[in-house]
């Protein structure tokens, strides 16, 4: 095809490939504050004080309904007035991670949830304290379950990072569009940042649906190995 | 302060417009491409099924913004050349079809076998089969996951502004540079209107999803 040109693809190609680094740094740093925050969110979300879990959750329901390009805005634009201003980068990870944390506190809720209340009670009349209940007894059971759903978001967020070109983040897809707009050639640079996307992207989607299977069977398994468990503590 | 957001009114009222318009047109054509992929992905055929997958993983393993920069700057290459509200509502589509094909397939995947073998016993085409026994039985499973899809559709239409397209939040950004020091309510203001905007989507999605957990444990 004439109209595809090799020459220019390798010319752009370098560059857009190092701007991937921004956008893998962007997921990653979101990831992990979505992470931590969602934990939060989910454990505040079941505090005995009422108010403040109808405050989380309202939080969340907002959040959740309103666009992450628009809240990328807002904390880029509105924070700077109240003192807090941000580099795009540390702006839009915290956008992008924020948001994301609303997602992540509903599976964590879900996977507390799970955990058989004979479980508090027992930490309870153990005469734990709360944060070693949270530590030891419910959270180790409560988040292998929910791994590979956390690892879908790792990858929804991946795929939402190019919303941080609109702060003017150089992560792949701008990048592509400055190599774009300086030759007005958009057709390698945008269908190679879509191939990079595909090739991170769908083996990772893979991969997380293989240990989805692998989980499955092992909490099939598992009655057996509590009940052997059982045996050798007797 | 209560100046300026009327002085906001009209330029938000006009981005609200072709927002509820790409959402509108763009929920049409999701689920109507939703149904053609899956059932696609469920067919006999080997060449269909290819075709669909294809299309499904690519759509689903890229970005939904990538995908709009590619029809909307890309195409133009081939001769192709869309105005902005058409590449935001076909990159929408395309991209959230795709998402919501797995939906359907999954749905339909769900019924009990033994539905379809009822319906070979009363002789039944394999086209009355789908449209009679299975679609019925399976549309009620979806609608959750519809419902959801759409509270993302309508989240994801934000993007359009990025192809310059007036919507709301392009009017704001426009309005922004005009009135920078009052940021902080432009920006409030459309994050409200948002939310106004969900609010009956997820209604109606809290709602099917109470409804198709009745009468199951």
């Amino acid at each position: 095809m004439s109209i595809w040109s090799w020459s220019y693809t390798f010319e752009v190609f370098p560059i857009i490939f190092d701007a991937l680094w921004i956008t893998l740094a962007a997921t990653i740093t979101a990831y992990v504050l979505a992470m931590v925050l969602g934990l939060v969110l989910a454990i505040l979300r079941r505090s005995a004080f009422k108010p403040l879990t109808w405050i989380v959750i309202g939080l969340s329901e907002f959040i959740r309904a309103t666009p992450p390009l628009v809240q990328l805005f807002f904390v880029f634009y509105v924070l700077p007035f109240y003192g807090i201003s941000l580099s795009p980068f540390v702006a839009g990870t915290l956008a992008l991670g924020v948001h994301y944390s609303t997602y992540c506190a509903e599976i964590y809720r879900s996977g507390i949830d799970s955990v058989p209340r004979g479980q508090w009670e027992a930490a309870t009349s153990l005469n734990f304290s709360s944060t070693q209940k949270w530590r030891k007894i419910i959270l180790p059971q409560a988040i292998p379950p929910i791994i590979p759903m956390l690892g879908n978001y790792l990858i929804s967020m991946f795929k939402d990072t190019p919303i941080l070109s609109a702060i003017t983040v150089v992560e792949t897809l701008q990048a592509a569009k400055i190599a774009g707009s300086a030759s007005f050639r958009y057709l390698e640079p945008f269908t190679i940042v879509g191939v990079l996307f595909l090739l991170l992207s769908y083996p990772s989607a893979l991969l997380i649906k293989k240990l989805e299977v692998k989980l499955n069977r092992r909490s099939l398994g598992k009655k057996d190995k509590k009940l052997k468990e059982k045996g050798v503590a007797a | 302060m209560i100046n300026t957001y009327i002085e906001m009114v009209p330029a938000l009222l006009n981005g609200a417009k072709i927002t509820i318009e790409v959402l509108v047109l763009s929920l049409i054509f999701t689920y109507i491409i939703a149904f053609i992929a899956g059932l696609g992905k469920l067919s006999k055929f080997r060449a269909i099924r290819v075709v669909c997958t294809i299309y499904i993983e690519i759509f689903r393993g890229t970005s939904l913004l990538v995908q709009l920069f590619w029809i909307y700057f890309v195409l133009p290459f081939f001769g192709i050349e869309f105005s902005a509200l058409t590449a935001g509502v076909i990159a929408m589509s395309l991209c959230y079809g795709a998402y919501a094909s797995e939906v359907v397939r999954g749905a339909i995947l769900s019924i009990p076998k033994g539905q379809t073998e009822a319906a070979i016993a009363l002789n039944m085409t394999p086209f009355q089969r789908m449209m009679k026994i299975i679609i019925p039985q399976a549309f009620k499973i979806m609608l959750p996951g519809f419902g959801n899809l759409s509270i993302e559709l309508m989240k994801g239409t934000s993007l359009v502004s990025l192809i310059t397209l007036g919507d709301l939040t392009y009017q704001s950004l426009t309005l922004r540079n005009t009135n920078v020091a009052h940021t902080t309510e432009i920006f409030v203001a459309l994050l409200v209107i948002y939310f106004i905007i969900a609010l009956p989507l997820i209604v109606l999605a809290r709602w099917l999803e109470r409804r198709a957990s009745l009468g199951r444990v």
